[in-house]
């Protein structure tokens, strides 16, 4: 179909009904998708990392939760989205490798979600589903017609939520 | 250095080629012994690629791979990850147990698919380490199998706090008409980076 966008590592995009947007295998990253439901306006940001703050390269904008979600909000409201109606549904942030002693680095996955749910909230754009953690990858694709994100897995099942 | 690929020059790629190439010897090395077969080796390829070109060196984001972890501690920190397609895994395994044949990877070929990589990483930094000079030691590998996105999200991430671009060594190995494909990354922290290019000899990397 030619009307599915990709998304790639640290990268967003928006589309309008019917587009679809997805990205392929999310681990420790977070993929944060936001619905306008009256204008059918979708966008989906995969960030990497929590905070731009404290980091000396951090122009790209899409690689963190701070920058990408404000980013993203922006690109949105450009095409015609009402930040007010905005609602989230994000994916990701597992833990790929498990180690004994756990440092930070290995806790990313969770570090990121937390980040994202706190902007989020900030925000005030609910959260309508989520599916975080784990130790798997997780394909993603949000359909911009009815709000739906289709989670795909292997060996732990496809979720529409 | 705000990306410290950005200036990297020649002698830095050079450097980091003939670690990878010595490094990927002994590997060879260690797994002909465990095989007790000749094992054959490619000149490896160091690549310096943008973050979001990595999963398509291996097949593809959403690929089935292998790949195992380990932290790096001592002068340096770091880690180092051992990467390997589903098919070359099977290779490998067939090698090491006399043809046996794997469907399904299950908790026995992933526990022995995580020894040869510790064995292989171990073979690979021990040789760092007698090059460089500097007391590097390895940490328990830790397993995953899953998509290539997912598991190179892990280095990526680790690479990203610090530039957009990521250091591959990429080695093939083969076994008569067996062909296994192996990547190793290497990932220092922002500060050991510095550490492992100037006890290599390389001053003027900045």
């Amino acid at each position: 179909m030619s009307n599915i966008i990709k998304i790639g590592m640290a990268d967003l995009n928006t589309t309008v009904s019917p587009g679809i947007l997805t990205t392929l295998g999310l681990g420790s990253c977070v993929g944060i998708c936001l619905y306008d439901p009256i204008t059918k306006i979708a966008g989906m940001a995969h960030i990497m990392l929590p905070s731009s703050k404290n980091i000396k390269n951090n122009s790209n904008k899409a690689k963190f939760a701070d920058t990408a979600i404000e980013k993203l909000i922006e690109d949105m409201v450009k095409t015609g989205a009402n930040k007010i109606r905005l609602t989230g549904k994000i994916a990701g942030g597992a833990q790929m490798f498990s180690f004994m002693n756990k440092n930070d680095i290995m806790k990313i996955g969770e570090r990121n979600v937390q980040a994202v749910k706190e902007i989020l909230r900030e925000l005030k754009i609910p959260i309508k589903a989520e599916d975080t953690g784990g130790n798997y990858g997780r394909t993603i694709e949000f359909h911009s017609d009815n709000g739906c994100l289709v989670v795909k897995t292997i060996g732990h099942g496809i979720k529409r939520i | 250095m705000d990306d410290y690929f950005k200036n990297i020059n020649s002698i830095v790629i050079d450097v980091l080629k003939e670690v990878g190439n010595i490094g990927a010897g002994n590997a060879a090395t260690a797994l002909a012994k465990m095989l007790n077969k000749k094992v054959d080796m490619n000149v490896p390829k160091v690549n310096i690629l943008d973050l979001c070109e990595v999963p398509d060196l291996i097949g593809g984001a959403e690929t089935l791979v292998c790949a195992t972890l380990f932290e790096i501690k001592g002068d340096i920190e770091g880690s180092i990850m051992f990467l390997l397609d589903i098919d070359s895994s099977k290779t490998l395994i067939s090698l090491l147990m006399n043809g046996y044949e794997t469907k399904e990877l299950d908790d026995f070929t992933k526990s022995a698919l995580q020894e040869i990589g510790n064995i292989l990483s171990g073979s690979y930094v021990s040789s760092l380490s007698s090059l460089s000079g500097l007391n590097i030691k390895i940490s328990v590998p830790s397993l995953a199998v899953d998509m290539a996105g997912a598991i190179l999200s892990v280095p990526a991430i680790q690479f990203g706090q610090i530039s957009d671009k990521i250091l591959i060594i990429e080695t093939e190995f083969s076994e008569g008409a067996d062909n296994v494909r192996g990547f190793f990354f290497l990932i220092p922290d922002y500060d050991s980076y510095g550490i492992l290019l100037k006890s290599l000899g390389v001053t003027n990397y900045e």
